[in-house]
């Protein structure tokens, strides 16, 4: 029921977010060093922020459901893992793009980005368990949702632990105003759309639920 | 804690004693692993000459390849006649059950490792027994945390059908961390001026995640099993 109300207003403030935002991106000023290839930062962090959201909340509704058989914690955990997956895609996608311009190089086995490719591997491999796992992948899926959460604090702290030639962490908190408020604007967008998904994925997911019980309780007759 | 260990001894000695009798998974592994070394070192030449600074990441690849198919059959046994019903419904510590799997397959992959780092050492010419007392710890912490993972995961997929080809899906992604690890440290042994720091590293980031991977799954198996 929660999700149903949500999902409206989800939806509207999302829209909002999201067509507004080229309008900030584009009054932001050019970064002095890469210039107009800089500006993919305000899609590259947002998504990263979107996927540690939902891979956060997948941790948690994972380990509700592994200890207290929620069903309404397993469904939103499937939803959490497709979005995470999704909004992962997005960042491994828009990384190497600013990479090539940025580092010169498409990819590079750093710290930060093997643990991102560790990570995404980790959700894809949830999904597939998910769908072909059979009765009783539930609860190893609960298990793998809690560890691809206990690899979100690492990874955000790749960059302080290990010298990698990403970006560190601290760039984010001391960006200046004008670099600040499309970064802040862009992250609201994804992660208003991550909820957004979140509750529609959600919502799907008890649907096929309630829609199984029907199928079984027909055969039963 | 006595109870715990009992429970976990039994479960391994029975493990043994089935196995010494077949020693069907102790040949085929080591049969497997020394399948791949020989593919490796068939592949990985070069002008008739070994190439350079392969030999660690062989020696975990075939290390990762050899696990997959032990652990794929770790559970194989109570399969049958609902043993692992039984094992469950006994009133004993379950995480006890994982423990005592646990060391029969790290026992198993001691006695491949050690015929693996032989041969690798051999077709590589990889100079392995320098530090010998670094490598062993490598390979022990590495093996652990590849092995209590894999247990788990086994466990639970032991009632799946598809279990042959979920298994290594899912335990990939999530070791891939431990076996980066290895191979950082041991390649760091292996090379002429041998990187002792570094392979400190490694054999202290491999000590975090067994830590932190058996203590997991000794948290959920029980709820991981609970039917």
């Amino acid at each position: 029921m929660l999700t149903k109300r949500l999902f409206p207003v989800l939806t509207v403030v999302s829209l909002f977010l999201f067509v507004t935002a080229p309008i900030v991106i584009v009054r932001a000023p050019y970064e002095s060093t890469m210039g107009l290839v800089q500006k993919i930062f305000y899609f590259h962090v947002p998504s990263w922020m979107a996927m540690f959201l939902s891979v956060f909340i997948l941790g948690v509704a994972s380990a509700i459901y592994l200890f207290r058989r929620t069903a309404s914690a397993d469904r939103l955990a499937v939803a959490a893992a497709e979005v995470a997956a999704v909004f992962g895609l997005m960042g491994l996608i828009t990384g190497p793009l600013w990479g090539v311009k940025a580092w010169g190089v498409w990819w590079q086995w750093d710290a930060r980005l093997t643990m991102a490719v560790i990570l995404e591997l980790i959700l894809v491999a949830y999904l597939l368990l998910r769908q072909y796992g059979g009765p009783g992948s539930d609860r190893l899926a609960a298990g793998l949702g809690i560890a691809a959460m206990a690899n979100v604090p690492i990874l955000y702290m790749s960059t302080e632990i290990w010298r990698t030639v990403h970006p560190l962490t601290s760039v984010v908190p001391t960006l200046p105003a004008e670099f600040g408020l499309p970064l802040w604007w862009s992250a609201a967008g994804f992660i208003v759309l991550c909820l957004t998904l979140l509750s529609v994925r959600s919502r799907l997911e008890e649907q096929r639920a309630s829609l199984e019980r029907l199928y079984l309780a027909l055969e039963e007759d | 804690m006595t109870g715990f260990c009992k429970v976990a001894w039994l479960v391994l000695r029975k493990d043994l004693r089935v196995e010494s009798r077949s020693r069907e998974m102790l040949f085929t592994t080591l049969f497997f692993a020394v399948s791949c070394v020989l593919v490796f070192s068939v592949v990985f030449v070069r002008g008739g000459q070994a190439v350079e600074g392969a030999a660690g990441g062989i020696l975990w690849v075939v290390i990762a390849f050899s696990g997959t198919l032990a652990l794929g059959r770790t559970f194989e046994r109570e399969r049958h006649h609902d043993a692992l019903r039984g094992l469950l419904l006994a009133p004993v510590d379950h995480p006890a059950l994982y423990v005592g799997k646990l060391l029969g397959v790290l026992l198993l992959l001691g006695v491949v490792e050690v015929v693996v780092v032989v041969m690798v050492a051999f077709l590589f010419g990889a100079p392995f027994f320098q530090h010998v007392w670094r490598l062993l710890t490598l390979l022990s912490l590495g093996t652990i945390g590849f092995a209590s993972v894999g247990t788990l995961f086994s466990a639970m997929l032991v009632r799946t059908g598809n279990r042959a080809v979920l298994l290594p899906v899912l335990l990939f992604p999530v070791t891939i961390p431990v076996l980066m690890m290895g191979v950082v440290g041991t390649t760091a042994l292996l090379q002429p001026e041998p990187d002792l720091a570094m392979a400190r590293v490694g054999i202290g980031v491999l000590f975090f995640f067994d830590v932190v991977f058996v203590t997991l799954a000794l948290w959920t198996f029980e709820a991981l099993m609970a039917e």
